[in-house]
């Protein structure tokens, strides 16, 4: 699927440059953190903004994002609130594409679902528990065509499977960096470097690194053969960790996306 | 693409579900993290191998028959016939199962298929511990390491099964995200499965979960209908009228179900938990008062909020206190095949406290709902109707919460 998005626009104009996709969880601690947050990611050097949808089972995530979703719950945070915090981020940034990231059930209970995240700006999904197999009854009933699905391709996954989930793809392939939950400190580069000369065999898809990318000196040797990384666990602590308010939040948080940046180069 | 079959397929004759791809009609699936697909396809091949293997059959026949017991007795509990005045009923009393319970029979047929993969430890998820302790028996047997997944309330309200488990050898792990309760030690189970998938089988104790899972505990919990429908022609020389048994994840309502399932005359009733009532929404009744949702593995009938979010539900009985149910049961209800009743806590304790003093049968809580249908039901129904309840388990590990209901400190 080659149509213009604001992720295949972004991606294509990296250049030279690797991706560095950011994550934190819409709601955490509260959704008037939420548009400050992702505008601190910006700033800090992230081109793609992965937003955390909370879940009251977040069966693949570690301790860090099973916190910030039961934060971001208990706070009262709804769909509605994270498609309007979309909404707010656009009204000054058009072109960050933002991936609303989390399980199947919160946007299968949506009425409008596809319409509703268009035009609040969204531009993908990564469904943790979508399998391939589904994507198509799923776009259909629920996501509609214009929003990219971004599949995960796991350690696991056989080379005739990598080709079917990239038939479903669109935007960018998420390579899940070892057998476990995000957060886990299990990455090793040179298995990720294996997996994803195979991949690449199998597709022109972007390939982005995330679960384990822990710090700067990571991220750098992952992208030595990766497209980019994505970062989660390491920004969602900076937010859990961090007192003072909103402007120190985003003040740490800027910090830590641009050190990862940093090591991977401008 | 798949098959889609859905509401087309008739009131249950010539059954034949689920689809290749796990399907039941809409339910089911595989809605995991890609990481677990490599495994879970490697459990469905396996299982294909030796559901048709005649050497693992008859070490699983010879385990049933010897180390559980089996074939469990059905009773015909006279008492409480005479007592409610109306269909003779029969107990399948899988609470003489060694361990006390229905569970044993999955996990017997599990492990056997761990062994074959070569896999060292196997993990489980449990609620009132009775899976758990199923688990912990045959990994004790088999020599596996097991590790059990429990929700820190149920360890509270579960204590002495938390203790059984680790006679057995096993280490249980109280879960304390989320509600703390069975949703939760099952999240927790799939996460250690994807960290060790290499070297660990996940025992699901019920017919939930992605593909096979739903498939596999339903034929391995069928030796209940087998035996029942055997039993039934034997004391009777015609088929029960009706089949009752309690549902919370579903698998000792399926094991009884299924092999009557082409029976169209046999109805079929499970029970779910009204907890404090169903219009109080303090209950754990996806069935009677749920929305079509995915989760852990599948899509089912679910107890979540308008947003998406799975609810904290209620159940006096641990082993029914889940969200969601397995899928076949969701399919059963939408083609009208099995129906779907709901009785409270209350109920559920009154009939545990007219079995013990009719027939002198301690029933688990979970059991006590299907018991909680006849004793609504029956007194209505003729002399000569049959119906056979589902004694799923036994109650020694309620007495605790019975007693401190009572206001009682053992």
């Amino acid at each position: 699927m080659s149509r213009s998005t604001r992720l295949s626009r972004r991606m294509a104009s990296l250049g030279g440059r690797k991706a560095l996709a950011a994550f934190i969880t819409a709601g955490d601690p509260h959704i008037d953190y939420t548009v400050p947050a992702m505008r601190a990611l910006v700033t800090g050097g992230a081109d793609i903004i992965e937003l955390g949808v909370p879940f009251s089972d977040p069966e693949a995530d570690g301790p860090a994002i099973q916190a910030a979703s039961e934060r971001a719950l208990a706070a009262g945070t709804r769909f509605q609130d994270v498609l309007d915090a979309v909404a707010r981020f656009r009204e000054t940034d058009d072109s960050t594409p933002i991936v609303l990231m989390g399980y199947l059930n919160t946007v299968l209970a949506q009425k409008a679902f596809a319409e509703r995240a268009q035009h609040a700006g969204v531009d993908g999904l990564i469904m943790v528990n979508l399998p391939p197999e589904e994507a198509e009854e799923f776009r259909r009933d629920h996501a509609g065509q214009a929003l990219d699905l971004v599949f995960l391709v796991a350690p696991t996954t056989s080379e005739e499977r990598i080709a079917t989930i990239a038939s479903q793809a669109s935007g960018f392939l998420y390579y899940v960096s070892f057998k476990g939950i995000t957060g886990a400190d299990r990455l090793s580069v040179e298995d990720v470097a294996a997996k994803l000369a195979l991949i690449r065999r199998k597709t022109d898809l972007p390939v982005v690194v995330g679960f384990g990318v822990k710090d700067g000196e990571t991220a750098r040797q992952v992208v030595t053969v990766a497209d980019g990384v994505a970062v989660g666990t390491a920004l969602v602590r900076v937010m859990a960790e961090t007192t003072g308010g909103v402007d120190a939040v985003t003040a740490a948080l800027t910090a830590r996306v641009a050190e990862f940046r940093e090591a991977m180069g401008h | 693409m798949r098959k889609v079959v859905g509401n087309s397929v008739s009131k249950g004759s010539n059954y034949n579900q689920p689809s290749e791809d796990g399907h039941f009609g809409q339910f089911g699936g595989r809605f995991v993290a890609e990481t677990l697909t490599a495994a879970l396809d490697d459990l469905s091949a396996l299982y294909e191998r030796m559901r048709g293997d005649g050497e693992f059959l008859a070490e699983l026949d010879r385990d049933l028959s010897e180390y559980v017991g089996r074939p469990s007795p059905l009773y015909f509990a006279e008492h409480l016939t005479r007592h409610l005045g109306g269909a003779r009923i029969y107990l399948k009393r899988e609470d003489l199962n060694h361990t006390g319970a229905h569970k044993v029979n999955n996990t017997i047929g599990q492990a056997l298929l761990a062994k074959r993969m070569g896999k060292p430890r196997v993990i489980a998820e449990t609620g009132a511990g009775q899976h758990g302790v199923a688990t912990a028996t045959v990994a004790a047997r088999l020599g596996l390491a097991c590790d059990v997944y429990m929700g820190q309330e149920d360890v509270e309200r579960q204590s002495l099964n938390v203790y059984r488990m680790k006679l057995l050898g096993a280490r249980v792990i109280a879960v304390q995200s989320g509600t703390r309760t069975l949703k939760d030690a099952m999240n927790e189970a799939l996460r250690d499965w994807v960290t060790n998938v290499d070297t660990t089988h996940y025992i699901i104790g019920t017919v939930a979960g992605p593909h096979p899972y739903p498939m596999l505990v339903r034929d391995f919990q069928s030796v209940i209908g087998r035996e029942a429908r055997a039993q039934i022609l034997a004391a009777e020389g015609r088929l029960p009228d009706v089949l009752v048994a309690c549902v919370g994840g579903g698998s000792n309502a399926i094991g009884l179900f299924h092999p009557f399932i082409d029976d169209v005359d046999v109805r079929m009733v499970g029970v779910e938990a009204a907890g404090l009532g169903l219009s109080t929404g303090q209950h754990a009744a996806p069935l009677n008062d749920g929305r079509v949702g995915v989760l852990h593995g599948n899509r089912t009938y679910l107890m979540q909020d308008d947003d998406g979010q799975i609810v904290a539900t209620h159940s006096i009985s641990a082993g029914l206190d889940y969200p969601g149910v397995g899928p076949e049961h969701s399919y059963l209800k939408d083609i009208g095949r099995a129906e779907y009743a709901a009785a409270t806590d209350d109920e559920a304790l009154e009939a545990f406290r007219l079995l013990n003093r009719t027939e002198g049968i301690l029933p688990a809580l979970e059991s006590s709902h299907a018991l909680a249908w006849a004793v609504r039901e029956v007194p209505a129904m003729d002399r000569d109707q049959l119906v056979v309840i589902n004694l799923s388990g036994r109650g020694d590990k309620d007495i605790m919460t019975i007693a401190r209901r009572d206001g009682i400190v053992l």
